[in-house]
């Protein structure tokens, strides 16, 4: 089953469920069985199965509610200021262990999210994420910058709680 | 890449924020990788797939025969790709950790000339041992150490100095490594850095660094002697 575990993964992620997390694989693969006609050979099959759980997250009572909880100014573009020194995100990062950074995670925005998990933990390319995502380039680069900027915010808020 | 690879070495904003992403991507990397499926769920899975409908050929049976085809084909191609992409991908990760450390403003936790010094200070905090090379007359200088992670796998981190070139020497446990690499060198036209690798003793050793092909080689010799 090609790319199984890291579909779970992506899937329970989305979800917060790992219930729904099962449901939504087993969905993703029977899709892709019953639609291969749809894949085009050539391009890139992670892309292709990536977009169909994805699609099928959205269509589901869970993804539908998440995708109301708006709003998000995703094509603003605000520059990035370059660092000076040691950055409060790398300070932050330092001092994050590995359950903050998963609450960070969790706390993100669906869109913020699911872009970062595809981009730093399944490595896709920004063209696979554009594909996956079905949004243009430009927007991957925007949408993961805010996300690693709305990462780092909230980071912080935790280490300020304490 | 050359071009920027140079500018982030001398601009402390740039490596700065280079640091910073690297830093965001590794802890992003690991607590990302969260959820695994359970043993029952996947044996489900395995089964609905392998499952097939009890009827005489014809079309429909047919047609879904190549579509089992085609997926293994293509799941064939993914996993070469993937292989092929994961060895890329420890590459890929060498080279970042060898830029962030040297952006950092403490690149080595144990700051020492002697080998005899940075040798037991890895001690108790690596699940594995190595010698370091005797350097005198080689032209190398040790400037220290510190421990490193690559995909979760504790490994040592060695910098070292020629003429103006700084140079890393990574040494892991080899079957503890997310892919598995090739024994031969590897091509520095692939790279921005020159880079040589090789395994011995259960060690997998990486040596990288901006410096000369020529110097990269001599440093790992040191060490393939010493080992």
């Amino acid at each position: 089953m090609p790319h199984f575990e890291r579909l779970y993964n992506f899937a329970c992620w989305l979800t917060h469920d790992r219930e729904e997390a099962e449901d939504l694989v087993q969905e993703t693969y029977a899709k892709a069985l019953k639609g291969f006609a749809s894949f085009r050979p050539g391009t890139n099959f992670r892309a292709w199965i990536y977009k169909i759980l994805r699609n099928a997250f959205l269509s589901s009572r869970t993804g539908l509610k998440q995708t109301a909880m708006v709003p998000l100014d995703l094509e603003d573009e605000e520059e990035i200021l370059p660092a000076v020194e040691e950055t409060p995100e790398s300070i932050l990062l330092r001092r994050s262990d590995g359950e903050r950074v998963q609450l960070a995670l969790e706390q993100l925005p669906l869109a913020y999210r699911e872009i970062l998990l595809l981009c730093e933990v399944e490595e896709m390319s920004y063209r696979e994420i554009s594909d996956a995502l079905a949004i243009p380039m430009g927007t991957v680069m925007s949408r993961l910058s805010r996300a690693r900027k709305t990462l780092g915010e909230g980071l912080r808020l935790q280490l300020q709680k304490g | 890449m050359r071009t920027f690879d140079a500018h982030v070495r001398n601009c402390l904003s740039c490596s700065a924020d280079a640091l910073t992403r690297v830093q965001m991507k590794r802890a992003i990397q690991v607590a990302g990788k969260r959820y695994t499926p359970s043993a029952e769920f996947r044996k489900r899975m395995q089964q609905k797939i392998a499952a097939k409908p009890r009827r005489s050929l014809g079309l429909g049976w047919t047609l879904a025969a190549t579509a089992a085809a085609i997926i293994v084909v293509g799941t064939l191609t993914s996993v070469y790709l993937g292989t092929r992409s994961g060895r890329n991908q420890v590459f890929s990760e060498i080279a970042d950790l060898h830029v962030a450390t040297l952006a950092s403003s403490s690149p080595v936790d144990v700051i020492s000339t002697d080998r005899h010094t940075v040798k037991p200070w890895f001690q108790g905090k690596i699940p594995f041992a190595f010698n370091l090379p005797e350097l005198q007359n080689t032209g190398f200088s040790l400037l220290g150490g510190r421990m490193t992670y690559l995909d979760q796998t504790p490994g040592a981190h060695l910098i070292y100095d020629v003429g103006k070139h700084h140079i890393s020497v990574f040494v892991f446990q080899e079957r503890s490594l997310p892919a598995r690499l090739d024994k031969d060198p590897v091509s520095p036209n692939q790279l921005t850095f020159n880079m040589e690798t090789w395994t011995q003793g259960g060690l997998r050793y990486f040596v990288i660094g901006d410096a000369s092909a020529a110097n990269i080689d001599s440093l790992a010799k040191l060490f393939k002697v010493a080992s």
